[in-house]
């Protein structure tokens, strides 16, 4: 059995500027796949060359075992795609928007009526699209990318400019979509995204890949070292410099804080002491690893 | 998972083969029906395509028409019993020359003469007619001297109890001496469906490509053919609604275009006037980034050629210079080729050249088009 995707090797340049500069990696059928990067690190462009929208320069690409490129009308009905931008057609309203979507994949319009519910927007559905909120309308987006029950969906960058509620609330939907079985491919600059949901990431930059795998996996392999902070004045120095047994020891009066790359017995002697109240234990996260790999310095 | 499963899950996977193959006639039908919506709600649209081309019509349509037939204003002091006569027995065809008012001042009726609120007075003493008018215009003078001149012989030859010796027969011939609102109306039209077709055409475009809509719906399962088909199809279907829209009002009594026998001949060269029109808006939509460059590229395209091409400035009246330009003007085939079959009577074999012409230049265009077409912004 194939995998759901399967990309090796894909170049793909705009003059001197190697958007994609041989990325390889596969998707498993119903797995929730990740792609990480600053803007301009060529997620897009791999996502589009997937979906079949850009011919790569070389490599290989197939999903479900069929190739996209040339446009391969095969393939198109067993794919979702969600663009950056929300692609309606102007001045319909939600419903006749979705089943203007269900006609062209040739599905009843009932099924567009149930992807209404599932998305959450029955009552909006004789709303104008353009008149929805940010998060409502990326819902329709992707209730229209789902109409046809695609094996794979992809997302490119589906929570961009949604409030912190609307982003939830979407990845309530998408974590939802994928316990169905469908596959689901997403782009994000998120952090915090890639690492709620996917099972797998690959962080990207300047057109190559620079890690892959599950998130939680890729934070451990960093070594990072843990910050454990309780409330200030709960113990006293000569008892805090005790626990620390050679951990970096901090107090900025609001919070004690003890830094060091071996929690677990600094940890037991706070049990110990019966000294856990207000505790936190902040380790590294996706970002951490995201920025070991891509930098700090900002750019434009 | 055991061997005997399909490669996807099989929730999934239900009769993705079957709905590929063959036409996609829901998609055109759905694409059709969502560019129609999408049109009708658009009211600065439906005010540029239909409105504000028919309000042309009621204004050119309103001035030309009084300038086109003048009537004589005659007020009859006391009785007339000849010109009652006359008027009786010409079956009202003497009333679409005269206006006939009554007065017994004769003093009343010289100064409404002399003031030119009437073009004549007459009084009858006995035998005699005494027409009293105005040199202050001479056309009218002269029309009105001829008219009373015919009246009083037809007279004197009906009392002399004989059967005239000479008769006249009249025939009307359809020439350029037509009514105004006979060029008005398939000139308007012609503009009408000039910009309607490019503004579609162009604007469906560049928005379609702006949001992004071009490239979701290259990933459906629905041809390129079906698009372009389901656009063509909606404005053709607004373009003869406008048609007989035109046609509705310019036939009332009031405007009065009296529709020639092959009439009907104007659908399909406004079909191909639409469609090369169409092609204009495609290319411009290919070049174009926004819609307001769309908006104005297409005005500077179609507005001058309305001046140009007869739709503004008929023909027959332009300069030769005009009329030398107009032939490299679109413009000029649709309004021409539709004026000849409506209004001037040819038959339906002259709308011919007209449509090739126009159904070649949207070939040529759309090869064009096709050529500098980009599915996304760069």
């Amino acid at each position: 059995m194939p995998p759901a995707i399967h990309v090796k090797h894909v170049r793909k340049s705009y003059g001197d500027l190697r958007a994609v500069d041989g990325v390889t990696f596969e998707v498993g059928h119903g797995e929730f796949f990740g792609i990480l990067g600053p803007n301009g690190a060529g997620k897009t462009t791999t996502l589009e060359i997937i979906e079949g929208l850009r011919e790569a320069d070389g490599g290989e690409v197939t999903v479900l075992g069929l190739r996209p490129w040339p446009r391969n009308p095969a393939l198109l009905p067993r794919i979702g795609v969600q663009l950056q931008a929300t692609s309606f057609f102007e001045r319909l309203t939600v419903r006749e928007q979705l089943r203007t979507f269900a006609d062209l994949y040739r599905v009843p319009a009932q099924r567009a009526d149930d992807m209404l519910e599932v998305v959450g927007l029955t009552s909006s559905a004789g709303t104008r699209t353009e008149k929805l909120s940010g998060g409502q309308a990326q819902r329709l987006s992707i209730a229209c990318a789902l109409v046809h029950r695609p094996d794979v969906l992809f997302l490119d960058e589906p929570t961009g400019a949604l409030d912190p509620q609307a982003r939830r609330n979407l990845w309530d939907l998408l974590r939802a979509i994928q316990a169905e079985g469908h596959t689901i491919v997403l782009t994000t600059h998120h952090m915090d995204e890639a690492e709620t949901l996917a099972h797998r990431v690959a962080i990207m930059d300047q057109g190559k890949i620079l890690q892959i795998g599950a998130p939680a996996a890729l934070v451990r392999g960093l070594a990072h070292p843990v910050r454990i902070s309780i409330e200030s004045g709960a113990l006293s120095a000569d008892e805090a410099r005790a626990v620390a047994d050679g951990a970096t020891v901090g107090d900025d009066g609001v919070s004690l804080t003890f830094t060091t790359t071996e929690p677990a017995p600094v940890l037991e002697r706070l049990a110990d002491r019966d000294a856990l109240a207000g505790l936190q234990v902040a380790g590294a996260s996706l970002e951490d690893v995201f920025l070991q790999l891509t930098g700090r310095e900002y750019r434009a | 998972m055991t061997a005997s499963k399909t490669p996807a899950p099989p929730a999934l996977a239900d009769d993705a083969g079957a709905r590929t193959r063959g036409p996609n006639w829901q998609g055109f039908r759905s694409l059709s029906r969502a560019m129609f919506r999408g049109f009708v709600r658009d009211r600065a649209a439906l005010f540029f395509t239909i409105l504000f081309p028919v309000l042309f019509l009621l204004l050119f349509g309103s001035i030309y028409k009084s300038s086109s037939t003048p009537k004589i204003n005659v007020v009859e002091v006391g009785r007339v019993g000849v010109l009652e006569q006359a008027r009786a027995g010409s079956h009202g065809q003497l009333d679409k020359v005269l206006t006939v008012t009554h007065t017994t001042s004769l003093s009343h009726a010289l100064n409404e003469v002399r003031q030119a609120s009437v073009d004549a007075a007459v009084q009858q003493q006995g035998g005699k007619l005494i027409v009293h008018y105005s040199i202050a215009n001479p056309t009218t003078a002269g029309v009105v001297q001829s008219v009373f001149a015919g009246i009083v012989q037809a007279a004197n030859q009906a009392a002399s109890g004989r059967p005239p010796a000479y008769q006249l027969a009249t025939q009307q011939v359809e020439d350029k001496s037509l009514k105004p609102i006979q060029y008005l109306t398939p000139g308007l039209l012609g503009w009408a469906i000039a910009s309607g077709g490019a503004f579609a055409a162009a604007l469906t475009l560049v928005g379609w490509r702006k949001n992004k809509l071009l490239r979701r719906l290259r990933l459906a399962p629905v041809s390129t053919a079906s698009i372009v088909t389901a656009r063509i199809a909606v404005s053709v279907a607004v373009a003869i609604v406008e048609t007989f829209v035109f046609i509705a009002i310019a036939t009332t009594p009031y405007f009065g275009l009296k529709l020639t026998a092959y009439w009907w001949m104007a659908i399909p060269v406004v079909i191909c006037g639409t469609l090369a029109f169409m092609s204009i808006g495609l290319l411009v939509g290919a070049l174009a980034k926004s819609q307001e460059a769309a908006t104005a590229i297409v005005n500077l395209i179609v507005l001058p050629m309305a001046f140009l091409g007869g739709a503004f400035i008929p023909l027959a009246f332009a300069p030769q210079w005009i009329v030398k330009v107009s032939y490299f003007m679109p413009l000029r085939y649709l309004v021409v080729g539709a004026q000849n079959v409506m209004a001037r009577g040819d038959g339906p074999a002259s709308a011919l050249p007209a449509m090739g012409i126009l159904l070649g230049f949207a070939a040529v265009l759309t090869v064009i088009a096709v050529r500098v077409f980009r599915w996304d912004e760069i």
